[in-house]
This record gives structure tokens, sequence and C-alpha cells, in this order.
């Protein structure tokens, strides 16, 4: 690991003044993906900003017809908390289908949607719940959030405050998980709440994408069967090792199924 | 630039003065030479290097040594007691739940934040939580016995 200067700021406005400063300031949350990756020197920050003093940026609540899930909240934390457990379940298992235990005893929903990896769980709930990323700037819709392979809408030094997820009448999450990793070959969010159906999938390309055939046939009844004849094109998905294009294609169409029944 | 690091390291308050890229495994094993705590893949993904920090159980390879400031962190070193093994070291020394033992201090600590939550696991939420530990000789079975039987231990 290259050398840094480590900074742990005991609030907000310090915490995004040091990273203005900074040469090359990288926010420093639970570290899941941020610390190997610096062990791998894939990142050299000149200053690493820890955000574990921020007690802003910690904690779950309910708010309205929402669930608001602080930036810094832990894997274990959203998987756990009862209000989530009942009124969003879905949410609840996505974050304990996360990596193992002990990465959900550290990583962080904010970390999760910033580093904006193509096979990361949370960017399904983001876009399939329909939900708003609050930034210490500004309120950012989950639809605009992920631009691309690990790129998200956030600017240099904005910093992700909590993300608020409406509560939906129902929805569901499954997914195809790499046996060794965890991480989503395939997975896939489907809901139905304030603003209809939505279908959003990870892992199969750059970023998180919605499929709007599956959403209008949903829309107009929610059952798997409706899933059967809509073809998911191939172009654009990823193709590694793990799975071909092909297969990912058919793997959406299978995952989207199991979770309209899941959420049936 | 260095750093100083406080913590307390099984019960003891305990400081050290480091460089910001150490990390708690080095922190750990290398300034305090408590060396129950293994290094396997040194990649977050074998734990051989667990520990509880604030009650938790972490891979302390993925962990910088200053994020743990103020922490209370626990290792392997911290269960037995007079002499006396901890219910689960016995369990695991009772249902031969090692054979090398490289991987053994982490899955006691992984087990341990487990047991913390959930006093009386099945066998399939024993196997779902071991998603963090790679052992290479016992094939998990005698593991997840003695686990279990552990478990009963410190229920009794």
């Amino acid at each position: 690991m290259h050398q840094f200067v480590y900074q742990r700021p005991g609030s907000l406005p310090e915490a995004v003044e040091q990273s203005i400063q900074a040469r090359e300031g990288l926010f420093l949350a639970g570290g899941m993906t941020l610390i190997p990756t610096m062990k791998l020197r894939l990142a050299a920050p000149s200053n690493l900003i820890d955000l574990t003093d921020l007690t802003e940026l910690k904690g779950i609540r309910q708010e309205d017809n929402a669930i608001i899930v602080g930036a810094t909240t832990i894997h274990a934390q959203v998987a756990s908390t009862p209000e989530v457990r009942d009124l969003l379940p879905a949410l609840a298992a996505l974050a304990e289908s996360i990596g193992d235990p002990q990465v959900r005893n550290r990583g962080t929903i904010g970390g999760s949607i910033a580093n904006a990896d193509p096979a990361a769980d949370y960017p399904a709930a983001v876009v399939g719940l329909g939900a708003i990323v609050k930034t210490n700037t500004r309120t950012i819709a989950g639809d605009d959030f992920f631009t691309g392979l690990f790129e998200t809408a956030l600017d240099p030094n904005e910093l992700i405050v909590a993300v608020s997820f409406p509560i939906p009448q129902r929805a569901a999450y499954m997914k195809f998980p790499n046996p060794a990793s965890r991480y989503a070959i395939v997975g896939v969010m489907v809901s139905q709440g304030y603003d209809g159906v939505r279908v959003a999938v990870t892992g199969a390309g750059p970023n998180v994408f919605r499929v709007p055939e599956m959403e209008q046939a949903l829309a107009d009844d929610f059952v798997p069967e409706v899933l059967e004849e809509i073809m998911v094109s191939a172009d654009e998905l990823n193709e590694d090792l793990h799975a071909s294009a092909d297969y990912r294609a058919h793997l959406i169409k299978v995952m989207a199924k199991r979770a309209v029944v899941a959420a049936s | 630039m260095p750093v100083t690091v406080s913590i307390t390291l099984n019960g003891e308050s305990v400081s050290a003065v480091v460089e910001p890229s150490t990390l708690l495994v080095e922190l750990i094993r290398e300034h305090f030479c408590l060396t129950g705590t293994h290094v396997g893949c040194d990649t977050s993904q074998c734990g051989a290097c667990v520990v509880h920090v604030n009650g938790r159980s972490v891979k302390s390879c993925t962990l910088l040594a200053v994020q743990a400031e103020n922490a209370d962190i626990s290792t392997i070193e911290s269960l037995a007691k007079n002499g006396q093994l901890h219910p689960m070291q016995q369990a695991f020394k009772t249902h031969h739940g090692l054979q090398c033992g490289f991987c053994t201090p982490g899955v006691i600590m992984s087990a341990l934040d487990l047991i913390g939550n959930n006093p009386d696991p099945s066998e399939i939420e024993i196997r779902d939580w071991l998603e963090g530990n790679l052992c290479r000789c016992t094939g998990y079975n005698n593991i997840v016995r003695a686990i279990s039987a552990g478990a009963q231990a410190m229920r009794s």
C-alpha cells in the first residue's frame, strides 16, 4: 500500500473541507473495497478521510412512507433492523446476501453505491425501489445516480449522507451469486410501489439498468407468466469467465420471475 | 507520517506508533506479538484473521490500525482463562474441528460472533455463517459439529 495522510474529521463540513484541500482525497467508510484496492495499488489516495466519527451518517429511521438509511450504516444493521425487516423485507434480505458476515459487519451502503461496482447488490435496491440519494449538497434520484462502470453522478468532494427508500406495496430481490465472492452474476429487484412497477438488474451490465418491457407487463398483471415471452437482449451485457452475455440475459428473466413470485 | 493508535486489546488499554497504512492484523501480530490471529490470504476472503472489533467479527487484514482508534478489540488469546480452554475451544478439540489449525482462530472468533446473536444456531445457520471462513483440511463437517457443541456448552 502506498503511504497516505490519514484524517478523521468530526463533522460533515470538516470532512468535505478536508476533501477539498486534499490533492487526491478519498472518503473511507467500511473500506471493504477501498482497502483491498489500495493494497493492490489500484488506488493510491494522497489523503484518506475516515468517516467513522460522523454520527450524522449513521443509523436507520422511518420517515413518512420511507426508510432512510444513513450512508455509513453497515449491511448487518440493515439486515437486522426490525423496521427494515417489517416494512421493506426485500432490502433486509438483499443486505443479508452481501459477501460474508465479516464483510456485512464493516461494509456500508454509502460505500457500496459510491463505488458502483457493476456486480454490487445495493445498486439494484437504489434503482429497483426508486430510492433517493441525499448528499451534502443535493438529492439525486436513484435512476440518475449510476452513470457507468464504477461511475456515479457524484461530483468531486460530494459525500453521500443517506439513501431514502420509499416503502413499496411489494418487492423482492433475487440473485444468482458467484459462489465464491457472493457478488451478483445477475441480481434483479422487482417492486411495485407509488410510481408503478420497477425491474432493476445488477451484475449483468456495466451498471444497474431497468427493463421497461418487464415493468409494463408486470404493471398489467403482476404474475411471473407475463415475463415468459419477453426477450432480454444480450447486446452490451457483461461476459467473463463466470458467465457469457447470453447466459446473463437468460438469468435476468429467471431471476425476475423468481422475484415476482417472492414478492407476490 | 506515523500516528499513535490507542485501543483496548483483550481488556488492556494499549497504544502504538504506526504508519497509517499499517493493517490492524499487523498491529496485533507485530506490535503486540499476539500471533494467534493469522494472515491467510490477505485479500479479505479466508477469514484466518477474524477478530472482534466492538463486539463484531471483522477481518483484521482489511482494516487499518488507525480505523480501530478507541475500539475494543478481542483476539483468540482472550478466550482461555487461567489455562482453561473456552468452551468453544474445548469443543473444537473434542470434535476434531481442526487439522492443521491455521484457520481455527478465525473460525472460532467468527463462531463466537454468531453464538452471541444466536445462542442455538441450526446446522444451516452455522454453515451460512461460515461463508467468510475457509478451511482447506477438514471439509467443515467437524467444524460445524464443534460449533454446535460449543454453543450447547456455552448455554449450559
